[in-house]
Order: C-alpha cells, then structure tokens, then sequence
C-alpha cells in the first residue's frame, strides 16, 4: 500500500478516489441545504430592498426614501413605530418569566420524583408526567380555549361554584403570559426531569448511606449531595435556555393571542407574520426578522462566551 | 438490599413527615395532570349542554357517541386526517434517508472535508433567512401550497445529524476497516453492518420526526392556502380555536337561538376530535418510551 497522503489537495483527492460513494451520497443533502436554506439567506437583502414580488429577490431596488437610498429604512420604520417596544418588551416578558419558572421546576420534581420510595409508583409518576408533551400546540392551545373559556369554560364553571365571578382569561391580556408560562410547565415539566433523572440514576448510593450514618436529614441530603451532582446538567440548560431569551415560539404565542390582547401578548414573530404574511408586507417584515436573528446570534456568542469563561461550560 | 433495609430502619421521625409529604405532593401532580386529560375524555362522551352547564366533572353525562360520529362523518376532518398520515409517513421517510445519508459520510474519519461540511450546516443553525425570505424562496421554486413543502422543509435536522454521527462514531471503526480490507464497499458498510447495528437511534430519530411532522402546524399555516391539502392541525385550530374563540365573544353579547345551537355542537365535537388527533400519538408512546432518555442523553452528551 502507498503512503496516503494526509492533508491537503492531495488527501482529498485521495478520500475522493476512495470515497466517491459517500460523497455522493452527501451531495443531494448539501444541495437541499443550499436551495432551502442558504437561499433564503441570499434573500434576506430584500429588508435593505423595497422588494416588488414581480422583480424578485434580486431584481427589487433598494430601499429608497425621497428618491435618495436609504438602506435601513424599514430598520429604522420598526424601531420608531409603536410595535418595537411592545413586541420586545412583551418577547422579554414572556421569555424571563418563562425561564424563571420552566428552569427550577424539573430540578425540583426530579429531586422529589427521586426520593419516591416505591420504583413502581415513581415510574408511574414518570410515564404520567411524560405524557402532556405529546400532545400538539394546536390541541394544547385548543384545550385551553375550551377550559379556560369566559363563563362556560371548566375552570370558570369551577370558580363560580365556588363563589367567584368568572375571569375572562383568554380576551384580558393581564392573564397572557400566566396562561402561557403555566401551561408549558403543565405540558412539559414532567419531559424536563428526564436529562436530571438520568444524571441522577447515576449516582453512587454509598455517597447517601454515608451521609446517613454521618446523621444527615433527607434536606440535607438533598441540599448537599443531590442538588449539587445536579449543578453541571442544570448549568448546561440553563445556557441553552438563555441563549433563546429573544426567540420565542412562534405557534403558542399565535395561538393563543387575540385582538383584544395584543398589547400583552404581541411578540417579534407574531407582528412578522401579521405583517409580512397577512399584509404581504415584505421588506419591514424581513427587516424585523433579521433584526431578530442577528440579536438571538449575538444574545447565543456571548452567553456561551461568558459561560466558557466561568464555568467551563460550552456549547462548541 | 442489606443497606437499603438498614436505612429504612433508621428513618427519623422528620424524614418520615418528608416522605409523607412528597407522596402527598406526588399525588397532587398527578391529578394535576390526569384531570384536564380525563376530563376531555368524559366530556367527548357526554351531552354537550350539561358539559357547558358545568353538570360533567367526574363522569360522562348523558352518555353517547355521537360526538364521534359527527367527527368522522365530517369530510374536512377525514381529509385532514389522511393528509397528515401522508406527511408524516413520506416526510419521516424523507428525513431518515436524509439524516443518515449525511450523519454517515460525516462520522467517518476518512472522509476529507468533513469539517467543512460541518462548518457550512452549523452556520444554518445559528442564522437563517427568516419567515418571509424563506417564503419568498419556496414560492420561486414553486412548492408553495403543494404537498411538498410539507414533506421538504426541515428534511434535515443537523441537531439530530449530530446526534447520529455522534452514534455511528461511537461503534469500533476496527470493524468497518475490517470489512473494507475484506473489499466491502461503502454503501454495503452502510447498509449490512452499521444501520442494523444503529437501530436504537433510528428510533429516537422515527420519533422525533414523526412527532414534529404529526404535530406540524407551522409550515401548513404559511405554505398552505388549499383546503384540500390542510393537514390535521390546520382543520383542528378551525374547529378547536376560531370557534371558540368567535363563541366567546359572543356570549357576552347575547347570542341568538341559533348561534347558541351551533356553538352546542361544536362543543360536543371539539372534546372528541381532540382525542381523535391525540390518540395516535400516545399510542406510540409506550413502545417509544424506551427510547426517550437514550435520545435525550445523547443530545445532552453533544450539546
């Protein structure tokens, strides 16, 4: 056998010779990737455009304002119309209230569902707590319309029988971000213990028979040995989780808004989509979308920056 | 078991009011979880004028199936239906074929240019063009409103690329070298040795992009204007939010006789397409939950 080389033209010249089969079996992906994705991205000069779909993409001027080029126009019709401040503060909202709720919760049902003395219960309560992730956005949304309705609804029904006076939960934006931040913790707490659950089912017993004998309290076994085994994995999501602060979903968000609560629940990806889709207003809408990704990209790079610096923690 | 009964013994009075408490607690959140499920199954089964007088709570009320039968007598449902079995069948297929076909050639370590390849996917992670960009494109190529755009778009997941490779590389290449020097070619490496060693992450992938193709609403929204081409998800936001949504409002105004009848029979409907559309995914899950923290854990160990 001669030499292979192992760097350079020559090395892939070989690889090829070699592997052509591979390569063309990666070949019809990396075109699906050029056309469907970096295309779009060539596309997104029409936010610097005044795109007209009979010129195209690429045919569509740029932006003007007076007859002189303005290039950031629409950047600079969304930053002074009253949408920017509502659709960030409300995308902020949301997103920290989110994360303050969604992030603590599986640690602590996962320290709790641990402590379970019978295996068979836990993995009932397993295979419970799993289960509302399985379940679409649309019917989620759609069981909180039906339950959450203004006087007939389940929930609304129950506060009457009580003594109370029905809420109108879904129409009154004061309730937006409850209604969505609790039903995601309802839906999903549960398939966010898995990561923890399995990091747990790791652990050494003797660490626990040891603090037992030392006459340490269920707390303080949970404080000292649980909770901190636990840190690593936590400060792992914890960064993935802040690095989406800017990105919140579209469909829920869609879903569940109306009219008649907008001010509250308004967010980047709704007011794009009513304004790009519904009023086929393309360039301001492309406009508010990069603006979008460009923070959500420099939110993730400096995030897992510090992350790197303090904790050892990095995503690449 | 020795140490275990040890300890059982050694409870303390405070470590027993804990365990207490966490069954309790336990307990709790299982109802939590269980009564809104619960309550959508008997409310499917009940008369709809008592579920909206607040008459249901524990069983069915005024049991019958008519519900049921208005579901799948209706033709949008039913045509819903099958267009998300056709997308979720063909678009899983699609991504399988897709994720393995660049996972593979990626996990191999003599394959030059692999690290320009991953460069060139990551980049799409971190940045793509947008909503209406994105649109613009799709409609230039002319998918827009045609069952492609539901099988195509997000044929490949570089995130569960990732994690593929990252299994694929996890088997001794020993053992693919051996087979080459006894004149395997690639493709029947691929084919013969490693996808049948690789079953378990072919699952979780099955899983994955088949829940993400069944629950898919998304791109129906924005790709699809055909009626005749609406998956489930668009039928049932029509069916489970518009109405209510329109209901709602009306009710404060004073509906009329009418109004209020057809509201009373959505109503009866919206309990039991929910079960309809839920139903086959939670099938699926006793057979997949085997598979879940494997998948998880693999994400975790990448990510």
């Amino acid at each position: 056998m001669s030499a292979t080389p192992t760097k350079g033209w020559a090395y892939f010249k070989w690889s090829l010779r070699r592997n052509w089969s591979l390569y063309l079996l990666v070949l019809p992906v990396l075109i699906y990737f050029i056309i469907f994705l970096y295309w779009p991205m060539y596309g997104v000069q029409i936010a610097f455009k005044d795109f007209s779909p009979g010129k195209g993409i690429t045919g569509s001027p740029w932006a003007m304002t007076g007859g002189e080029l303005d290039l950031f126009k629409h950047f600079k019709n969304f930053f002074t119309s009253i949408h920017f401040t509502r659709t960030i503060r409300n995308t902020l909202t949301i997103s920290f209230y989110s994360l303050a709720v969604n992030f603590p919760i599986p640690i602590i049902l996962a320290i709790l569902m641990n402590e379970l003395r019978s295996p068979k219960f836990k993995s009932v309560v397993q295979t419970v707590t799993y289960l509302p992730h399985f379940i679409s956005v649309v019917v989620m949304c759609g069981m909180l319309w039906i339950f959450l309705r203004n006087e007939t609804g389940m929930v609304n029904l129950a506060i009457k029988a009580l003594g109370g006076q029905s809420i109108n939960f879904m129409n009154d934006g004061q309730y937006f971000k409850h209604v969505y931040v609790w039903s995601g913790v309802w839906q999903n707490a549960g398939w966010g213990t898995i990561i923890y659950m399995a990091t747990l089912s790791g652990l050494d017993v003797q660490m626990y028979e040891a603090a037992n004998i030392d006459g340490a309290n269920k707390w303080q076994q949970i404080w000292y040995i649980t909770l901190p085994c636990l840190m690593p994995t936590a400060a792992m999501l914890l960064i993935l989780d802040s690095g989406a602060i800017m990105n919140v979903g579209f469909d829920k968000v869609f879903l569940l808004q109306t009219d008649l609560t907008l001010e509250a629940s308004d967010v980047i990806s709704t007011l794009v989509y009513r304004r790009g889709m519904l009023d086929a207003n393309y360039s301001f809408s492309s406009a508010v979308g990069l603006f979008n990704s460009v923070i959500n990209c420099i939110i993730l790079v400096t995030v897992n920056a510090i992350s790197r610096k303090i904790g050892n923690v990095s995503l690449w | 078991m020795a140490a275990i009964r040890k300890n059982r013994i050694k409870l303390t009075v405070g470590d027993r009011v804990f365990n207490a408490v966490n069954l309790i607690l336990m307990i709790l959140i299982l109802a939590i979880i269980i009564y809104p499920l619960w309550f959508v199954v008997i409310a499917s089964f009940s008369d709809s004028a008592s579920v909206l007088a607040g008459e249901v709570w524990l069983w069915p009320k005024g049991f019958h199936l008519d519900s049921y039968r208005r579901v799948f007598a209706n033709s949008q449902i039913r045509t819903g239906y099958l267009n998300t079995i056709i997308y979720t069948i063909l678009g899983t297929f699609v991504n399988l074929v897709g994720t393995v076909a660049l996972a593979y050639p990626l996990s191999r370590r003599d394959f030059a240019g692999r690290n320009v390849i991953m460069l060139f996917l990551t980049i799409t992670m971190f940045f793509n063009g947008g909503m209406i960009p994105t649109y613009l494109v799709y409609r230039q190529i002319g998918i827009v409103n045609t069952p492609w755009v539901m099988i195509l778009t997000g044929a490949v997941s570089v995130y569960n690329t990732i994690l593929v490779r990252t299994f694929f590389q996890s088997q001794p290449f020993e053992l693919q070298e051996a087979a080459m020097i006894d004149g395997c070619s690639n493709m029947r490496l691929l084919l013969q040795i490693i996808l049948p060693l690789s079953k378990p992450i072919l699952a979780v992938m099955v899983i994955f992009y088949g829940v993400a193709h069944w629950n898919d609403y998304f791109n129906a929204l924005i790709y699809l204007s055909d009626d005749a081409l609406k998956p489930l998800a668009l039928v049932l936001r029509d069916i489970l939010i518009t109405t209510t949504e329109s209901a709602g409002g009306r009710d404060n105004a004073g509906a009329g006789a009418s109004q209020a009848e057809l509201a009373r029979t959505a109503e009866s409907m919206k309990y039991a397409v929910i079960i309809v559309s839920t139903v086959p995914m939670l099938c699926l899950y006793p057979f997949t939950q085997k598979y879940f923290s494997k998948g998880v854990m693999l994400g975790a160990i990448k990510g």
